[in-house]
């Protein structure tokens, strides 16, 4: 029999229970006992990070060695994280020349790549009614029209009755993204509770 | 109190709905973005292709992790059905523990299945740690690792759009969920059978991850009628003046 998944889900669902108890319970060891442990979950999350950058690093690594496509830009992901990391340990994240490197390369592509995603978003609505020409794909796009028409200024002043259409369609937008948020909270309650009773073990070789 | 009380309600359902469909499995309505992904999973297998699985960039220390943890389930059930496959599933993840997880769960699907020899640590990637990079490392593997079919389940925003239209510029297919809203706007413009809402925590159940997964979807629903009767009744008692 393997040991390794009992102890781990054993862990697991007992730190789940106490963590969740800590919130309702005021009962002392219970709010102590969920510092401790979340306060142990951040600094495995932390060493996480350094796992994950290291899966990266390999993952590139492995692309190079075997001549994949792509490989040429794993080659200079692995530099720059490379010189990126040396440089930030040395000199700290506040050196100016640390401080460069993020506001001259980093913000910048992430800043070209959020203005790609405005162009990506008006093509993927031109192409809706290509994908499925039914009564849905056209309410979603009239009223995605109507509502930024009625939000957005214009060289002439708000359009007529852009207050009723901000009340109408706000109050329904509003209506339906709580429901949808309804939704999505009962599906995460309910995911947490596999999790937590050890129905769902996404971890220790389960 | 009244909180920990319908949590603990909760949980006995799921518990004894649990058991009760293990001895009478449901019958689930049809989802056409799930028959495309269990169509998706044999075509993969069957034409040498590749199924590509993106569980988003949720942090499991707050309450995005639902919709990984969610992805996580499916995942183990994609990878035990696909570990025939001459090209392994690839799973990418913005999100560190998110990735350590899904190497995990791969792992344990491929030995489920009986074929631990073929599981490769590089299957499980971390494609970046904020949205955009993270984007922009799944859109390489979308173009790069001969996808046919791309599965985005998790927690993801805007940056969705970017892997959306990478899917779409390689003609894979692409089953999308998502727990944020302009995300499922997103993906309602760009997929062709939209997940809307909670439909992204239906996926284990839709993809045969066993009995737990049917009950809790049992279990939303209960819930969800309770709400609905506890609105109308404070609608009905605020109408009255009465709360």
């Amino acid at each position: 029999m393997r040991i390794v998944p009992i102890v781990s889900a054993i862990i697991a669902v007992s730190a789940g229970i106490i963590v969740l108890l800590g919130y309702f319970v005021s009962i002392e060891p219970l709010p102590g006992l969920r510092l401790l442990l979340i306060d142990w979950g951040i600094i495995i999350a932390g060493m996480a990070v350094l796992v994950g950058i290291f899966n990266l690093v390999a993952v590139q690594m492995e692309k190079i060695r075997t001549r994949q496509k792509g490989g040429v830009y794993g080659a200079l992901l692995v530099l720059s994280l490379i010189i990126t990391f040396g440089f930030g340990l040395l000199l700290g994240p506040d050196n100016p020349f640390m401080r460069m490197a993020v506001d001259a390369v980093i913000v910048p592509v992430e800043a070209a790549l959020m203005a790609m995603l405005a162009v990506t978003l008006i093509y993927a609505s031109i192409r809706l009614f290509r994908r499925r020409r039914d009564a849905m794909s056209v309410l979603f796009l009239v009223a995605a029209v109507v509502f930024m028409l009625a939000m957005m200024p214009t060289p002439f002043g708000p359009i007529p009755g852009d207050w009723f259409i901000l009340l109408v369609e706000g109050a329904i937008a509003r209506g339906g993204a709580r429901g949808l948020l309804i939704g999505i909270a009962l599906g995460t309650l309910l995911t947490g509770l596999r999790v937590m009773i050890g129905v769902d073990r996404p971890y220790g070789d389960n | 109190m009244i909180a920990l009380g319908l949590l603990g309600f909760a949980a006995v359902l799921l518990l004894g709905l649990t058991l009760w469909r293990r001895r009478s499995p449901a019958i689930l309505r049809p989802i056409d973005a799930y028959e495309r992904l269990n169509r998706a999973v044999g075509l993969a297998v069957e034409n040498g292709t590749r199924l590509h699985i993106s569980l988003g960039r949720g942090n499991l220390f707050t309450a995005r992790g639902g919709s990984a943890l969610a992805g996580l389930a499916m995942l183990r059930r994609l990878a035990e059905r696909t570990s025939a496959s001459d090209r392994p599933p690839i799973v990418t993840s913005g999100d560190a523990s998110l990735t350590i997880l899904s190497q995990d769960t791969l792992h344990s699907g491929y030995r489920a299945a009986g074929a631990e020899e073929q599981y490769r640590f590089s299957t499980g990637r971390l494609t970046g740690l904020t949205p955009f990079s993270y984007a922009a490392g799944t859109m390489t593997v979308e173009h790069d690792e001969n996808v046919s079919a791309n599965v985005v389940i998790g927690d993801l925003g805007a940056e969705s759009a970017l892997i959306a239209e990478a899917s779409d510029r390689e003609n894979s297919s692409l089953i999308a969920a998502s727990d944020d809203l302009s995300a499922q706007a997103i993906f309602y413009a760009s997929s062709q059978e939209p997940l809307i809402g909670e439909e992204l925590f239906a996926a284990g159940a839709y993809v045969g991850a066993g009995a737990s997964h049917e009950a809790s979807l049992q279990v939303q629903d209960i819930l969800r009628w309770l709400i609905i009767v506890a609105i109308l009744a404070g609608s009905f008692l605020k109408f009255l003046g009465m709360i």
